[in-house]
Formats: structure tokens, sequence, C-alpha cells
């Protein structure tokens, strides 16, 4: 059955791209509204924390326009949007415990209304001391959970005896995911107390739970939809909820549609970043630039509540060793409650925090043992004897010592360091640096019941096919992904698929796509729901033509079979005639994982996605502002099932993740008031800072490995932290500057005034 | 056409004639409230995501020119006898995709597609004016506007395919564009005046009524802060203002003027200050935006005044009393305070014609390169006599409440030869000159350290700057 044109592996456009250059693609704030649709908006905490002594609406509730306003009292079900921990109010009750909490929500006739009638509430608060960063917290012992600690062999034993030390602190900050489309929600309330809810989230299902949790209603009385976010990359993961319920919470009071659209400014101080962490490393060394034990203390700012922040970290964890064998090494990790809004789920989920901190001691003993840092790397990289991880799992089919030989030379990296260093003596002014770091990110939620997945797959009677699974589409390609796998199995062109929106009522109990891991999950449900209607039509010809199952051949849109041929729409329509059901369900768990959180220890991961990336970059040593100069990425995508998609996500991540570690810089006044809460402070890249000269390209793997589809793997976060090259090249050009006269920290974002510091630093 | 008070415009081809409840309506609320076009986005309501990027074509001396401008910060009223064209418009009557979406299409070029109306347009205004499409041409023109997924690369390789597609027929509009004629003035709430007598009238009656140039700083009043503004005069159908003279004298540079209309000419003459006026915004931005404006705000963080200070530039100030010629340095007179009078206005800035041989540098010290606000702005002028500094200006933006001279390094420098010790003495003169701003762009510290960074600069001979020097890869 061999099919002659396929549709995976092949580089097609996105499904939508269509729709999103004619401006025809829908996002939730461009569906027509509803007649007499209330418009929402969110009063907001001026108080990092404080009781609330009192709460004077009435300002609010008498401005023109204003239909009703609800606070937590007016909530009949639980005040709760928490993921889990049951830590994350809708609206405070008596405390607040962050700047720009909501405090209640306004329904007007029209945004603009509901927003300006916000401020107008009159509240007043008696100030308790606010928990504002991790060393106040520390202070404090505000924290959220125990300190964990995963460990393998005895890293005390091997520093004490070791000749070679270093050890040093490394901070990174926080990032907002700054996509470009706000968080939203329309809530269209129905008979029977059902409710419809079109989200913006990368997690309908926990949207749909969290909505009946707060209007204390079954959930087969909602359903939630989304068609396609404007970027998620982990902030509507749990953050969306907030916005959905609220609106719900309106619908179901007033009986009208209500749409909830943040505002910029109340997004970015209302809902989740990044954590930011403060680690350090003390480490030995033979004199090789070996590792022979390792202690790694990772503390982070979870913010205010729990949301995923022990997951999050875990994965820092889990990433604290990247590409290197470590069989000496503790890990402690801290995790403090502060009064800034809770952190939560960003594009790399806790790995990137884990590898910079790696990373950084790789350059670390570079210096100390004056080595070329890549052969540090190298000399410490996992091996086929070597390939235990701190947490047990062994190291498979690893193709970071190949990919990176050959990244090696594409990029020409060792000439180019040769003739860095010497135009460096040339230049007072400006300094050069080069920096390779290589990526290995483990694929699967460590949450092991998460990885599970739901389809259903419709056939209509004239060939036409209608898909539908439980991941979200934000612009990774996945719809396109999972269509091209399901055009396969029935030899159809992708065309023939239409992807429909993501749907509680269609797939339920979903897990959120997240974790780079929604074509390997939905893919695969998708895949088995196809084969599900495709055996069903094998044994409808097998029993009308009296042939094998191998010699039916589903290609081109026919279907071939010893002494026939017909279309697919003949096929269907047969089927139909002989009373064979043409929909399916699918569903799939990935097999073979599992991890034991007490211990830290198990096989969390099902395999691992490599890359790596060599950054050149320029400093201007007087002001310390930077330029990424050039860029080579070779990153494996397994088999890719697009690589035009993959190469996109590829380089997006980078670009993502050297705004994260350069111009990116989350700050809060000393009152805790988040003061870049807009793009007008809060600096993402743009076209101008992306290197002119960026060359990517995906790793032509010979490994069969892993069982995903066709050998496939994921690709959404691992890219971001090809990125840490920019950060290390940066670090390496300012210790140019400083003629190496000790090592050079630096920290994250490295924006000018950070370079700068450095530069000058005694 | 009848002479009446509406908004008329051309949208996508079609005539309409709008009278808003709120004469303050955003054009990115019409479009997307009314008109229903929701292809044009709201990203940010402070022009600095680009998502709301339409194109608007206007009559300059004869001929329509098309410009890419930011709707969320411009007043429907301000397109008054304009064309518009939003995404939605570009398809040809068979469907078939304008060449800037094509080669978006080709070259993979939008992911979540929520930025993608946005650049579209922008490069839609790109090739509409058939602009040189290098990476570096392509990169200036799409600063403005913000993509979190792509990395970009795949939109400028479609920008650099671009002009490779049959180049589609575009419907010409000026002849219908002539046909709409009045202004778009409204109630007491919008004044549109077109000649300085009636605004210098309407500024006796009304004193308090906002000024409204390219409303680049105005419109986030409206659309962030949410302002009740009791009356709004538009300055922009007012031709006396909407003048550039480049004679014996000097430069004249009419209040009304866009960075877009100078920026060659001031680049032509002074490359430092056409370097910084790119980095002013985006395009979208110094598309509308004005050097009347972004002096009359008095900031201390603009970027115009410091530079301009440096090079002696007047204002006219102008009233219906007559006009005041005032050296711009003493226009700034403490935060939010400017020597301006009731019902005076900025008429025009006056640039004297520089000695022959002065060195100007200015360098514009920000988190990021486009579009961004500075840290630190230093501009410098001097002449270098026989080794010795004279006629010394330096002026600083970002470094205290007003934009403002560095009077006591000015003195330290002024006839030495700029040697080692004086430029230090300068360094140490900046510390009593000012006391920097503290804030989330930068610490008080780091814009100390980079104003001595940059006055060292100012008297090196080949300075450096990243955002100027084109990398060469060998
Ligand atoms: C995204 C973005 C990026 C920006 N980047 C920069 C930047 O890099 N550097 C920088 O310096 N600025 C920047 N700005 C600020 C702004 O664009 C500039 O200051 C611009 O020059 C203002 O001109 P305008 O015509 O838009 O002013 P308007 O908004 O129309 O007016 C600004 C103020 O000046 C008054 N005014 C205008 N004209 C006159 C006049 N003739 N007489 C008296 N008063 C008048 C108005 O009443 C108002 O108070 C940016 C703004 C945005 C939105
Ligand atoms: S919405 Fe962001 S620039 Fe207009
Ligand atoms: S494609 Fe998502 S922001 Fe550009």
């Amino acid at each position: 059955m061999s099919e002659s044109v396929k549709n995976v592996g092949q580089p097609m456009e996105h499904d939508s791209a269509l729709a999103h250059v004619t401006g025809q693609a829908l996002y939730v704030d461009d569906l027509a509204e509803p007649a007499d649709m209330l418009h929402l908006a969110f009063g907001r905490s001026t108080q990092a924390h404080a009781k609330i002594l009192s709460m004077d609406l009435s300002k609010v509730r008498d401005f023109p326009g204003v239909t009703a306003v609800f606070c937590a009292k007016d909530i009949t079900g639980k005040n709760d949007v928490s993921p889990m921990a049951g830590d994350d109010p809708l609206f405070a009750e008596d405390t607040v415990i962050y700047h720009g909490q909501a405090l209640f929500v306004v329904a007007a006739s029209s945004q603009r209304i509901a927003r300006k009638a916000a401020r107008l509430a009159s509240i007043t608060y008696q100030e308790l001391p606010a928990i504002l960063d991790i060393a106040a917290a520390r202070h404090a012992n505000s924290r959220l959970e125990d300190t964990q600690i995963m460990s393998a062999g005895n890293a005390r034993e091997a520093i004490l005896s070791a000749s070679h030390i270093v050890s040093g602190c490394l901070n990174t900050g926080a990032q907002d995911h700054f996509y470009l489309e706000g968080q939203i929600a329309v809530a269209i309330p129905g008979e029977a107390q059902r409710i419809k809810v079109i989200s913006s989230t990368q997690h309908p299902s926990e949207v749909q739970a969290g909505i009946a949790h707060v209007l204390a209603r079954a959930s087969n009385k909602i359903t939630v939809e989304v068609r396609r976010m404007g970027g998620g990359f982990g902030g509507k993961e749990t953050q969306a909820l907030l916005i959905a319920a609220a609106a719900a919470l309106v619908a179901d009071k007033t009986g009208r549609a209500a749409k909830l659209r943040l505002d910029r400014d109340d997004d970015m101080a209302m809902t989740g970043k990044r954590h930011g962490f403060e680690m350090s490393y003390r480490a030995a060394v033979d004199e090789q630039g070996k590792i022979l034990g390792i202690e790694m203390d990772l503390a982070s700012d979870c913010g205010c509540s729990t949301d995923l922040s022990p997951a999050i970290n875990d994965r820092a964890m889990f990433h604290a060793d990247n590409a290197y064998f470590l069989p000496n090494i503790t890990i402690r990790s801290e995790r403090f409650r502060t009064n800034k809004v809770s952190a939560t789920a960003f594009r790399g989920f806790g790995g990137p925090q884990g590898m910079m901190l790696i990373e950084r001691v790789m350059d670390h003993i570079a210096s100390e043992m004056k080595l070329d840092p890549l052969t540090v790397r190298q000399r410490n990289f996992y091996s086929k004897d070597n390939n235990i991880t701190p947490y047990g799992q062994q190291v498979h089919d690893f193709e970071i010592p190949e990919l990176v030989e050959e990244l090696v030379k594409t990029s020409d990296y060792k000439t180019r360091r040769q003739q860095i260093s010497k135009w460096n003596q040339g230049q007072q002014l400006k300094k050069r640096g080069i920096s390779l770091t290589p990526v290995k990110f483990g694929i699967s939620f460590t949450t092991t019941f998460l990885n599970q997945a739901g389809a259903l797959l419709h056939v209509y009677r004239d060939g036409s096919v209608a898909l539908n699974h439980g991941g979200t589409e934000m612009g990774q390609g996945l719809f396109i992904k999972v269509a091209q796998i399901v055009a396969d199995v029935f030899g159809l062109p992708v065309t023939a698929i239409e992807n429909s929106p993501t749907t509680t009522d269609k797939v339920p109990n979903t897990s959120a796509t997240a974790a780079s891991s929604g074509s390997d999950l939905n893919g695969m449900a998708a895949y088995i729901a196809a084969n599900t209607i495709r055996d069903r039509l094998e044994e409808l010809i097998i029993s009308k033509h009296n042939c094998t199952k191998d010699q039916i051949v589903f290609a081109d849109g026919h279907i071939c079979f010893p002494g026939g041929k017909m279309t697919f729409a003949e096929l269907a329509e047969l089927a139909y005639l002989s009373r064979i059901s043409l929909s399916s369900t699918g569903f799939y768990a990935t097999p073979d994982i599992f991890y034991d959180r007490k211990t830290h220890k198990g096989k969390p991961f099902l395999y691992y996605a490599c890359g790596a990336a060599v950054s050149e970059v320029e400093i201007d040593i007087a002001t310390g502002e930077s330029r990424v100069l050039r860029v080579d990425i070779l990153h494996s995508t397994g088999k890719p099932l697009n690589p035009a998609i993959d190469l996109g996500q590829i380089e997006g991540g980078f670009i993502q993740g050297m705004g994260w570690l350069t111009s990116e810089e989350i700050c809060f006044d000393d009152k805790g008031k988040l003061t870049t809460h807009a793009p007008s402070t809060y600096k993402i890249p743009t076209a101008a800072d992306r290197p002119d000269y960026f060359n990517t390209a995906l790793f032509n793997s010979k490994y069969e490995e892993p069982k995903t589809i066709g050998s496939s793997k994921a690709v959404g976060e691992p890219p971001f932290m090809l990125a840490i090259s920019v950060h290390s090249a940066l670090r390496a050009a300012i210790a140019d500057a400083r003629q190496h006269k000790d090592f050079t920290p630096l920290n994250a974002p490295a924006t000018p005034q950070n370079i700068l510091s450095e530069l000058l630093a005694k | 056409m009848v002479e009446d008070n509406s908004i008329r415009f051309l949208l996508n081809g079609q005539i309409v004639c709008v009278t808003p409840d709120d004469p303050h309506m955003s054009l990115l609320q019409y479009i997307r409230e009314q008109a229903a076009l929701c292809g044009t986005k709201e990203g940010c309501a402070e022009g600095d995501c680009g998502a709301c990027t339409l194109v608007v074509g206007k009559i300059i001396d004869g001929e329509i020119k098309y410009r890419a401008l930011n709707a969320c910060i411009l007043l429907l009223a301000q397109i008054h006898g304009c064309e518009v064209i939003t995404v939605e418009g570009l398809q040809g009557e068979d469907g078939a995709l304008h060449p800037v979406q094509q080669a978006l299409v080709e070259f993979h070029g939008s992911q979540c597609g929520f930025c993608t109306p946005g650049f579209v347009m922008s490069l839609y205004a790109h090739y509409r004016n058939q602009l040189p499409n290098d990476r570096q041409s392509l990169k200036i023109a799409l600063a403005g506007n913000l993509c979190r997924c792509t990395g970009y690369g795949p939109i400028i390789a479609a920008g650099q395919a671009m002009y490779g597609y049959p180049k589609p027929v575009e419907p010409d509009s000026l002849k219908i564009l002539q046909t709409i004629t009045g202004t778009p003035q409204q109630d007491e709430r919008l004044f549109a005046p077109t000649t300085e007598t009636d605004l210098q009238e309407l500024l006796q009656k009304y004193p308090d009524a906002v000024l409204w140039a390219g409303g680049t700083d105005a419109g986030l009043w409206l659309s962030k802060h949410l302002q009740d503004i009791s009356s709004i005069i538009l300055l922009g159908n007012i031709p006396e203002l909407d003048f550039i003279r480049d004679d014996e004298s000097g430069l004249h540079i009419g209040a009304t003027i866009r960075y877009a209309d100078v920026i060659e000419l001031c680049a032509d003459k002074w490359p430092a200050m056409g370097e910084v006026m790119r980095r002013i915004g985006s395009t979208q931005i110094r598309n509308s935006g004005t050097i009347g404006g972004n002096i009359a705000n008095g900031s201390p963080i603009g970027d115009m005044a410091p530079m301009l200070i440096t090079m002696d530039a007047r204002l006219n100030l102008a009233s219906a009393e007559g006009i005041r010629e005032i050296l711009l340095e003493n226009y700034f007179l403490e935060y939010g305070k400017q020597d301006l009078r009731p019902g005076e206005y900025i008429h025009s800035i006056f640039i004297p014609k520089p000695a022959r041989d002065i060195i100007f540098h200015a360098w514009k010290i920000s988190k990021r390169f486009d579009q961004d606000i500075s840290a630190v702005l230093g501009a410098f002028s001097y002449e270098r006599k026989k080794g010795r500094i004279n006629n010394l200006r330096i002026a600083y933006g970002g470094m205290a409440a007003i934009p403002r001279r560095a009077f006591l390094a000015e003195q330290a420098l002024e006839g030495t030869c700029a040697d080692d010790t004086s430029i230090a003495q300068a360094c140490q003169a900046l510390i009593r000159d000012f006391t920097p701003l503290d804030d989330m762009r930068a610490s008080a510290k780091y814009r100390e350290q980079v104003a001595k960074a940059l006055l060292n600069k100012a008297f090196q001979d080949n300075p450096v700057s990243l955002a100027t020097d084109k990398y060469q890869y060998e």
C-alpha cells in the first residue's frame, strides 16, 4: 500500500495563510456581535498587598452606559480560576495579593465606557507588607512548596576532592508573552442554563471546567470553542480562564452576550509571565574541563499563586543538565511566593532558565581552564556510556554530538572564532563575541496523565472530511500538520480535509496545547481515528471485491484494488449506502513514560528534541549597546511533518528567545506596580533586530526513533533556547573587552545598561 | 458632492460620508466597529505594534501620496478628503491576491496571522511607492510592525520577492478624491480650520482647545488614557503651516511638517540628525508625527529638541497678536511647562545655516534600536579651529526634566583642544549640569554613564555607532 503523493513531509503553507493575508481570518474580536452584547472591563487593585477595607462601586454603576457590576459576592460557585491549587480568585475578596488584581467586572454598552467606569471605583485599602522579590520572599520564608531536590551520585564529595572549582551566580528576568492578540472571550447564554464561550485559549477544557466551577454548574452545560489564537506561547494556557470566567459570569447573570477584551495594559498587568530566576552553581572540574560534580541552586519568583509553578520549576531542574552528563549532581529548587502577578507557562516552561545555568557553567569552565568553550561543551556531552540523566532517564539516539560537528563546519565556527579574537585586538571601541550552544529538550508533559489526546473525524457522503481534535491553533501550524497526517491515511489532498474549531463538545477532557506536544498527541489521535475509518472502508471493499487488505491502495483521491478503482467520494457514498459508520473518535496516550515526583526519578520524556546554534554579536563598549550579527542554526525535527512550518517555529522561537535575553525587561516599581505594561516600554525584537546573516537548516536525522508519527519531533519550544548562544556570545565579547581579567558574569536580559555595568565593573 | 460637515473619504474605492456620534472617534474604531472591516487589528492602541496599519492616500501637489499609518491613534476626522485602503481592499476584482499577499503566502510569512494584515499594509505602502526592497530598506519599513511568531525572516523574504510578481493595475482615485471638498469640522468638539487666521480666532475663543497635529502623542490621550477632550483643533488642513523653505538664511520648517517629509533633506545636511530621525518611532509614526508636535509637547525625552538646540534653532510662535521668535532652548521652562502663551501656537522652526565646517554629532541610546524612546539623546555641535574647540554646544534629552544644554560641560571644553583632561573635566561637569531621570527605560546611573560616553565619542575622530554601522561580513 504505497501512497504516491504524500502530504506528510511537504513544506505546505499554513492552512489559514490565505485568510491571514486577506484579513479574512476571524479572531474572537472579529466575530459578528450578537445584538445587545455587553462589553466588559475589569476593575483592578492599585496595591500589591492590602486588606480591602471598603469598596464603593456606586460611581461605577451610575456611569452612563453601565448595565451591571459584579464582584466576588456575586459568584454562585467557587471564586477560583486556578488550574489546580485553588489560590487564584476570579475577584479578590478581602485581600489583594498583587497590583492589578481583578476586583470586579463592569458590563456596559461599549468597551470604552466599561473601561472608563472601571476607574471610578472608590476603594480603601489597608496596606500590608508586600514581598516584591526573591530576597524578600526568602527572608519572609514565603514559599509555594518545599524546596525540591533532584540528585544523582555525590556532588558534595566530588567538589570537596576536586582541584578546580568554578562557582558563580546568574539571574534571568521575567518575560511577557506579548501575543499580538490580547486575551479575550465572548460568552453567549443559551437555553436551560447553557453557556457557549468563545475564548482565545490554549486550554478549552480547563476553561470549560473552570467556568462550570465558578457558576456551580455541570460541565455539560458549558461549551468552549476556539478556532485560532493570535499567538499563545503559554500565556493562554491557564490565563485565559480569568477572562472567560468573568465573561461567562456576566452572560449568566444578565442573560446577554458578554465580551471581555483586555486592553494591552490590563493584559500585561493582570496576566502571568515567565518566571524570573536567581541561580548559583558550584562545579568541580578536571584538567580536561569535564564536570566531576556540580551543585546548582535555582530560586524562582512564582508570583502570588501556585498556577503551574511546581511543574515549571521541575522542568527547570530537568533541563539543568541540557546536553551534558553530570554524574554527581545536586539541584536544589526553591519556589517563592511574592506579591506580583502569578508567573505562568511560557515557551520552554522553566527549561530555558535551567539551561541558561548549565551553559553559563560551561563558559565559566572554559574561561577558568583556558579552553574553547565549545571544547568544554563537547567533552561533557552525553555519550553512549555516559547517558543517564540526573532524574534517571537514559538518553537514547543522542543527536547532538553529530549535529554540533556539522554545525561547526557549516558555520565555520573555528575560523570565525579566531578571526574575531584578532579583530577584537585591533578595536578600541567595539568588541565581538561568538558562541555555540546546544539544546536538548525533553518532550512530554512531565505530569504523566496529561499525555493524552482525542480526535473526532467525520467523512461525509461526498468524500469531504471534517477533522476535529483537542489541539488548538495558535499559529504553530498544528492544524495543517494534523490535516496532512489524516489526508495521507485516505490518500487525499490536504485541501480535502476541513479543520473545524476546537470545541469541548466534540472532543472532551483534553489537555492544553502545550509542552510542544500538540502534533505528537493530536496527530496520533487523529491518525488513529482516520485509520479506524479506513479499516472499515477496507473491510467493505474486501467484502465486495474479494481481495486482501494489502491489495488496496488509497492514493491521489482514489482507491484502487484488484479489478477496480473508485474515487474516495464514491467509496464514501458506497459506505453510507452499506450502512457503515463514517465517523470515528481517536484516542492516544503516550506509552512508556512515568515519573515519581517524590524522588524526582523516572522516565518523564518520550524523547528529546535537539538542536544547536552559533551566534556572533557585537557590542559598543562605551554605551553597552549590542547587535546580533550572524546566526547559524541546525535543528532536528526528526523526519519533519512539515519543514516549512518547522523552520518558521525555529526562527520565530529563536528571535523570541533573543528578546528574552536582550531587550525585553520586565520592571516593577517599589510599590509592586508593573511599569513596563505596554509596547512603548516593553521592547520585543523588531524586524530590524533580526540579523541579515541568518542561516537555518534542519538536521538530517538518521534515527528512526521516536515512536511518533513518521518519526517526527516536536518543535514548538526547543528552538527558543537556541538563543542562549546570543547571551553567551555577548558575555564573551564583554570578557574580551575586559581582557579576561576575571570571569565576567552577565545577567539576563543583557540590556545596554546591564552590559555597560559589566563592562565597567571593578 | 454636497458641502456638509460630514467626514468624507474613499474607503477601499467607495466614497463614505460619516458624521460620527463621537467626533473624536479613531479611524480604527470606525473601520472595525462601523465599517465592519475586521482585517485591521488592535494590538496595543498606542501606535507601537502596527497591527492596525493601513494605507492612506492624500493629494499632495496634484498627485496622491500613499503612506502607512496607525489607525489606532488617528482621528477619523484626520482622513477627511483622503483615500483609505485596508487589507480587504487589496485583492483584484477577480479575487487575485496582491503581490505582497501572494509573496507572504509563498514565503510562509504568517503564523498566528494576527500581525499579518498590518505587515501586508506596510509592505503594500512600500510596493505602491515602489521603494527599494533590499533588506535594510525593508527593515526600516517594517520596524513598526511587531510580530511575535515568525522572527521576521519570511516576511522580509516576501518583501524581497514582491516585485517579482505581475504588477496589478491600481485604480486611479485622484479624480474622485478631488471631488471631496469642505472640512471635517464637527461641532464644538472638533474644529478643522483651513487658514491661520481661522486658527487664531479659534484659539482666542477656545483657549483650552487641544491642538492636534499628527496626533501621535495626543492620540494616546484618547485611546489609552480615555480622556474626554472638550475640543480639538486639527492643524492638518492649514497650508500655511505645511511648508519647508531651504534658503540662504537656513532651513525653515512649518509646524505640521512630518518627519517623513524632511528626513532626507536633514540627512543630506546633517547625516547624524538624519540617522536619529530615522529611528524616531516607526515608518507609520514618522508618516504622521510632526516636528512641531515633538517640540510642542515639551517632553524631556523628545528626540528633536536636543539636536535643534545645539543647532541654535528658533521657534516662531504665532497668535492673533502676531509672531514672536524665541530661541528653542528658551522654550522649555520646566517639566510640563513651556513658553507658550494663551492663544499661541508653534508656526515654524528655523534652523540657521551653520558655519561651513561645523561638526555635528547626535546619538540616541535606547533598549532597542528601532521604535524605542531614548534613554539618553546626546547632541553636539562645534567647530575646530587650529585644533581648538569653538562654539561648542552640547544638549541632552533624558538627563533632566526638560531637554537642556550642558552649560558647565561646554565651559569645560570651549577653547580647549578636547584633550583627555578637558574631556574628563567636562564629564565631571556633566554631573553638575544634570539630574538624570531614573525609570524603566534606564537608571539615573546608566544615563549619566552614557552621557559621558557620548561626550567622549563626540570628540573622537571616527566614533562608532552600532545603530548606524553596517555590518560587513568578511
Ligand atoms: C509608537 C510611538 C513611537 C514614538 N517614538 C518617538 C521617538 O522615537 N522619539 C520621539 O521624540 N518621539 C516619539 N514619539 C512621540 C511622538 O511621535 C512625537 O513627539 C511626535 O513628533 C509628535 O508629533 P505629533 O504631530 O504627532 O503631535 P501631536 O500628538 O499632534 O501633538 C503633541 C502635542 O503638541 C501639541 N502641538 C502639536 N502641534 C502644535 C503646534 N503647532 N503648536 C502648539 N502645540 C502643538 C499638541 O497639542 C500636543 O500637546 C513616539 C510616539 C509613538 C506613538
Ligand atoms: S494597535 Fe498597535 S499600533 Fe495601532
Ligand atoms: S504571525 Fe503571530 S504575531 Fe506575527
